[in-house]
């Protein structure tokens, strides 16, 4: 039988099944990239807001960093927070690498340019004039930031879920800081890494579906909330 | 009467255009006061500069007789653009936005916002989405945003630039209507709008005062050159 097909039936059977190991793999990718996307997000959003909305010297700069960061290759970014996690380092002391923490931290590092850098064009897109009615209408800085923020809301929401979708279908910041250690810090795309050099085909097909199930899923399931409240 | 709003010796300057020249008008409680001049001629700065959205370059702006800052000014007046901006929502939501910031109970706001809403014969628009109206309709809907507040000062822009007849006449009677508690600052270079409406014109060219009168003595016998080709159509800018 050809291995794409030997795959996909490995997965249904996987799924179907409730394979223990497997539903620990893609619980434990999910949580990572939800938390490390998540905890990007309390600095990112507000850095987007500051971007998208303030004047001040370097903004120009700044922005052109977050551009350019959001292609950063995920194994350099996993190498130089390896050297700042691993014992000799400057953060070793926590004793974070080889646990979920730490591939939460790389992957809320490398998701950082991507939300500021969305977020900040999802902002900048809103009509300024709302937020001149907003002021003449009695709004504080703060209120005319809420309003930016309203309005660009699905734009926002966009940035994060792909974020999200960059954290968890990403390998080398997960392989370099949870060093894909069974039942403590494998993920979804470390599995699949592990099984292809293994050469069971069959079950990185069955793992990749699954991975590419969830990603397809969620973002069908934005769409569709997207397509409803409008 | 004392002005209820008044700039003294107004100027504006971005980099090295001078936008206002030592600009100074009032305008009273219960009159519509409209500032005529050609595109360009500093009406809008002039505004925003009132409603607080601007600084001056130089100058100073009293409310009845005290000195404001822009916060003391947005605080007190608001202002009507000429292209209406709608916020995603509601007509009713438009409506209540700054009511509910300026903390009002909201059985207050749904009375106030039915109140301002018949004033520009949008009964029963309340649940409409606001962006989903006609620009007409919006402009009415912006229009009775402004009056909901009850603000000291309404400074409208060119309110009915874009507007059909049937909808730039019920703007007109808002307006109208609502200078009996305010003092109205209109921008308009619709010099029949102007007849009709003002109790005060005033002739702004290249950012400086060049004439202002009554109705009657500004557009049968006015006394500047620049006024008089304007008010022919035949001013350049």
């Amino acid at each position: 039988m050809h291995p794409i097909i030997e795959g996909i039936i490995q997965a249904i059977n996987l799924i179907l099944t409730g394979d223990p190991e497997v539903f620990s793999i893609a619980a434990l990718s999910l949580y990572v990239s939800a938390v490390g996307t998540l905890l990007a997000c309390a600095w990112s959003i507000p850095a987007a807001v500051a971007l998208a909305l303030r004047n001040f010297h370097g903004k120009r700069i700044l922005k052109g960093l977050f551009n350019a960061f959001i292609g950063i290759p995920t194994v350099a970014l996993g190498l130089y927070l390896y050297l700042l996690l691993s014992r000799a380092g400057p953060l070793g002391y926590f004793q974070l690498l080889y646990t979920p923490n730490a591939i939460i931290i790389g992957q809320s590092a490398l998701v950082t340019p991507i939300i500021v850098s969305f977020a900040t064009g999802a902002l900048e897109s809103v009509d300024p004039e709302l937020r001149t009615l907003a002021r003449t209408l009695g709004a504080s800085d703060r209120q005319t930031y809420n309003v930016v923020i309203k309005e660009a809301f699905w734009g926002l929401v966009l940035a994060i879920m792909a974020a999200f979708n960059r954290a968890f279908a990403e390998l080398g910041v997960a392989m370099m800081l949870g060093g894909n250690i069974r039942g403590l810090t494998r993920v979804l795309t470390t599995a699949i890494s592990l099984e292809t050099a293994r050469g069971d085909i069959a079950l990185s097909i069955a793992l990749s579906f699954i991975l590419l199930g969830i990603v397809m899923s969620l973002s069908i399931a934005i769409n569709l909330a997207r397509k409803t409240s409008q | 009467m004392s002005p209820h709003v008044e700039a003294v010796d107004i100027t504006r300057e971005y980099d090295s255009v001078r936008a206002l020249d030592r600009v100074s008008i009032a305008a009273h409680l219960g009159q519509v006061t409209t500032v005529v001049g050609v595109n360009g001629s500093g009406k809008t700065t002039l505004l925003k500069i009132l409603a607080g959205l601007d600084t001056s370059t130089a100058g100073r702006v009293l409310i009845e007789g005290s000195e404001a800052d822009p916060t003391q000014l947005r605080t007190h007046s608001t202002m009507v653009f000429q292209r209406s901006v709608m916020f995603g929502t509601s007509v009713f939501n438009n409506v209540a936005y700054g009511l509910k910031i300026e903390g009002v109970p909201s059985h207050e706001i749904s009375l106030r916002a039915k109140s301002a809403l018949a004033a520009v014969n949008l009964e029963g628009f309340e649940r409409r989405h606001a962006r989903k109206l006609s620009s007409g309709e919006q402009q009415r809907v912006a229009m009775a945003r402004a009056l909901a507040l009850e603000r000291g000062v309404l400074l409208v822009d060119e309110p009915t630039a874009n507007l059909d007849p049937a909808n730039a006449m019920i703007i007109e009677r808002a307006i109208k209507d609502s200078a009996r508690s305010r003092a109205v600052l209109l921008s308009s270079h619709n010099l029949p709008q102007a007849r009709r409406l003002s109790q005060h014109v005033i002739h702004l060219y290249r950012g400086r005062v060049v004439e202002e009168g009554e109705p009657s003595s500004f557009f049968t016998n006015p006394r500047d050159e620049r006024t008089k080709l304007f008010i022919e159509g035949e001013l350049q800018f």
